[in-house]
């Protein structure tokens, strides 16, 4: 019996340190939801694009301060003016060792565009690709568009070859419940390889050796678990089980702050939080008013902005972590944005407009509302809930994590909701893309501003907008992105509520670049 | 009831309540110093409970009574505090003291209402497979059986997330509601259905049984009628500790997030709140409901034990 022992503890003890003399640095960290499908077309939202883009890597990349850089192409130009030309970089090999070539471009601005992809407005529709030779690839656009690549950072380019050996061509929407190969396998050329998956459990990658980069981190494996509690990511943290936490709670900043191994990074987040109304349905979906949709009338829209004390919300849920917004983009992002100022908050005015809409006893809305996306997304559902109570607008709050709610109310499911909270980071920091996804009309399919849920719709911010896409002189396209924008403010085509701000938790042994679109990416941590 | 206690003691047999006061349990009641502050607490915590409309300072469930300004109030004795608010507010500006009166209902009436339920399903089987035997014994008490290898925790997930899964698009607020009674009662019917077997074993072979099916009256009226007011001591013991693990059963899910939703917010879900605030200090949304929970849980399971060892005739 004694023996046995021994012989464990000897074991045991060969076991720690075996482990302990190699340099492998792991990285453990923690998000609030799930890494879902790792297709990188199932799902245009932060966190799993940031988790992909670890793994896969589009034609541009974006450095620590957002700045366009090469990546899969070594440089681009505007040989007409429709016609872009990107030269590819030879030598990168795909994970699987497989060659990256012109093929494989064409191939990803496909499926892209195709069915059941959330990336759709990446590349217009009615863009043509045309291979050169194995290394140069050309984009023949519709018109002129300059800020055609500023996106594409998140386009990730996919192996052709490995798609369709796995069968795995079609694009498995965040509503699809049976995912294919691709949803469950990543093939990239990035600096990381995705090792394991399962979702809701456990992510692993590990590094790249044959990256084509020479790599600035030093860490060979990074292991991703969801956390849902705000308590327990904290208490991870605090506790050294994990690295880096994000989002840490804002109520719990000073206690990260004060432990001595781990800091709270803060900072402005380029995220507008704001709600959305259905406002394409002849009737909601989900509200007790039948035969008419309340949405469509803008002095309805216009008491649920009225009827909303942000600075409640700012002071007390956010903790002033977060700045009130007049505007669907950020301030850093729009340079006349301190012209707009919000309609203010008045319960009175709000009661007001909607007994002149005919609403004086009020009516009913079902609401849909992320619990583990933003900042705090349910406490400010509940705290609108109220507020739209004391007007007499009764809401239903559909609170879920974000994987069912993304799956319920996007295109892919056909836009279900009619009164929604959403967070949009503009993903080429500019407005154009503001107004092309969120406020310019769509059908019900999609096609057009696809993530205007409420599918607010007016023809002159859409003629602006396509000004704005094709003009140059920076001012005066600053001045038709104010017309645009005033139009939206006007009309309450959303409710822009705040910006959020950033918090993450990270330990001291980690040194890590904190971008203000709240990626994370591992190329730019280093741990000692 | 009435009845009875109008008509003159003295000359006709003592009524119901007399028949109580002078009763073995009700002596044994007196003796012990414990219970009667543990029933001194349950009555008290139900009344707060049940009487919550009408003594609670604010409505926690009336949306448009909320400020959002008036959220992460301390308890009235400490600095910065709004001594409306006797024991603080949550992230809501919801009143803690109302909200622990209002979620002491929703965790009492489930209790109560998956109790009876449990029972009665518990109670059915249990008589009829005692008083059948054979195989239909034999499948409801496999059944049982294997229903007792899982903890009732794990039965009630599962049945709460096949049922949302099913029924999803309802309405959740009263929903959920029903949906927790459902799945607390089907993952406590067995201890019920075995305790009534066992004594309906014991019942039937007894002379008044085998005279009542000597004179033809029906298997069910034997049961209900003649078995059933005889195995009812033992019912109303684990009834009364079934409550109190009804209702932890209850926070427990809510805790977990899968009860009441914060709309309706039980001990449980206040407590499942209140739990993203003890690392900033703001302890109070998450003490004052779990003390509730525990002098709630800690008094009926007093009185629970305390009835078991009454009617327990080896014990007196």
């Amino acid at each position: 019996m004694k023996k046995t022992c021994l012989a464990l503890a000897s074991a045991v003890m060969l076991g720690a340190f075996a482990t302990t003399p190699s340099s492998a640095e792991t990285l453990k960290f923690a998000f609030q939801g799930t890494l879902n499908q790792v297709d990188p077309y199932s799902l245009n939202e932060t966190f799993t694009l940031s988790s992909l883009g670890n793994v896969y890597e589009g034609l541009t990349r974006r450095n620590g301060e957002l700045e366009i850089e090469p990546a899969l192409a070594e440089s681009w130009e505007v040989v007409e003016p429709n016609r872009w030309r990107f030269h590819l970089r030879k030598g990168v090999k795909f994970h699987n060792g497989n060659d990256f070539t012109a093929e494989d471009v064409v191939f990803s601005a496909n499926r892209v565009r195709s069915e059941g992809s959330d990336l759709k407005t990446r590349i217009d529709p009615k863009t043509t690709v045309e291979v050169v030779d194995d290394y140069t690839v050309d984009f023949v656009l519709p018109g002129p568009n300059p800020i055609l690549h500023y996106e594409w950072d998140t386009w990730y380019i996919m192996d052709k070859d490995w798609t369709e050996e796995h069968d795995a061509v079609s694009v498995t929407s965040a509503s699809d419940t049976t995912p294919n190969y691709a949803a469950l396998h990543a093939n990239g050329t990035g600096p990381f390889k995705l090792e394991s998956h399962e979702v809701g459990v456990k992510t692993t990658y590990t590094k790249n050796d044959d990256w084509w980069d020479t790599a600035t981190h030093n860490l060979d494996t990074v292991e991703f678990t969801p956390i849902g509690s705000d308590a327990t990511r904290v208490a991870a943290l605090l506790s050294g089980e994990l690295d880096l936490v994000y989002p840490i709670p804002v109520q719990d900043i000073k206690r990260v702050e004060s432990n001595p191994d781990t800091s709270a990074l803060t900072g402005p987040e380029l995220r507008t939080i704001f709600l959305g109304m259905d406002q394409m349905r002849p009737e909601l979906l989900y509200s007790d008013v039948k035969g008419k949709n309340p949405f469509q009338d803008v002095r309805v829209r216009k008491a649920v902005y009225q009827a909303i004390d942000i600075e409640g919300i700012v002071k007390k849920i956010m903790r002033n972590l977060a700045e009130p917004s007049a505007l669907m983009i950020s301030p850093f992002l729009y340079s006349r944005s301190d012209e707009f100022k919000r309609h203010p908050y008045d319960p009175d005015a709000s009661k007001a407009l909607l007994k002149e809409a005919g609403y004086e006893d009020g009516f009913s809305v079902g609401m849909d509302c992320p619990n583990d996306r933003y900042v705090n997304d349910e406490a400010i559902c509940q705290a609108v809930a109220s507020m739209l109570a004391r007007v007499g607008i009764k809401v239903d709050l559909n609170a879920q994590p974000k994987a069912k709610y993304f799956a319920k109310v996007l295109a892919s499911n056909g836009y279900d909701t009619s009164f929604y909270l959403l967070g949009w980071t503009p993903s080429s920091f500019d407005s154009w893309n503001v107004l092309a996804n969120m406020l310019a009309c769509r059908d019900e399919k999609g096609n057009g501003g696809a993530f205007n849920l409420g599918g607010y719709c007016n023809e002159k911010v859409d003629a602006l907008m396509a000004e704005v896409l094709v003009e140059n002189d920076p001012e005066k396209r600053d001045a038709l992105i104010a017309e645009a924008f005033t139009i939206v403010h006007e009309e309450v085509g959303s409710i822009p509520l705040h910006q959020q701000g950033l918090a993450w938790g990270v330990s001291n042994k980690v040194d890590v670049v904190q971008r203000a679109d709240n990626q994370f990416l591992f190329r730019f941590v280093t741990k000692n | 009831m009435t009845e009875t206690s109008e008509t003159p003691a003295s000359k006709k047999a003592p009524s119901t309540m007399e028949r109580l006061l002078d009763s073995d349990i009700f002596h044994a009641f007196l003796r012990s110093k414990v219970t009667i502050m543990a029933a001194a607490g349950t009555l008290i915590l139900f009344l707060l409970a049940f009487l919550s409309p009408w003594i609670a300072p604010h409505d926690p469930f009336d949306l448009a009574s909320l400020d959002v300004m008036n959220s992460y109030m301390p308890p009235a004795w400490i600095e910065g505090a709004d001594p409306a608010f006797l024991l603080g507010t949550d992230d809501q500006g919801r009143d803690i003291l109302s909200a622990i009166f209002y979620g002491m209902r929703i965790s009492l009436i489930v209790g109560f209402c998956s109790v009876i339920f449990a029972a009665l399903v518990g109670i059915g089987l249990g008589l009829i497979a005692g008083y059948m035997g054979g195989r239909i014994d034999a499948l409801i008490m496999r059944v049982a059986d294997v229903q007792l290898t899982f903890p009732a925790i794990l039965i009630a997930l599962l049945i709460d997330g096949a049922a949302r899964g099913l029924f999803g698009s309802l309405d959740r607020e009263v929903f959920s509601f029903w949906i927790l009674i459902f799945s607390l009662s089907l993952s406590f019917w067995v201890q019920y259905a075995r305790t009534v077997r066992g004594s309906t074993m014991v019942e039937k072979n007894k002379e008044y049984v085998q005279a009542a099916r000597v004179i033809g009256i029906p298997s069910w009226i034997i049961m209900l009628r003649h078995i059933l007011p005889n195995v009812t001591g033992p019912v109303m013991v684990i009834a009364t500790i079934n409550l109190a693990l009804a209702i932890v059963t209850e926070a427990t899910l809510s805790f977990l997030g899968v009860g009441m939703p914060i709309t309706q917010p039980s001990l449980g879900t206040l407590i499942s709140v209140g739990n993203d605030y003890l690392y900033s200090g703001e302890w109070w949304m998450a003490i004052f409901p779990g003390v509730a929970l525990a002098l709630l849980v800690l008094c009926v399971n007093l009185l629970g034990d305390w009835l078991r060892d009454a009617l327990n005739p080896k014990l007196r």
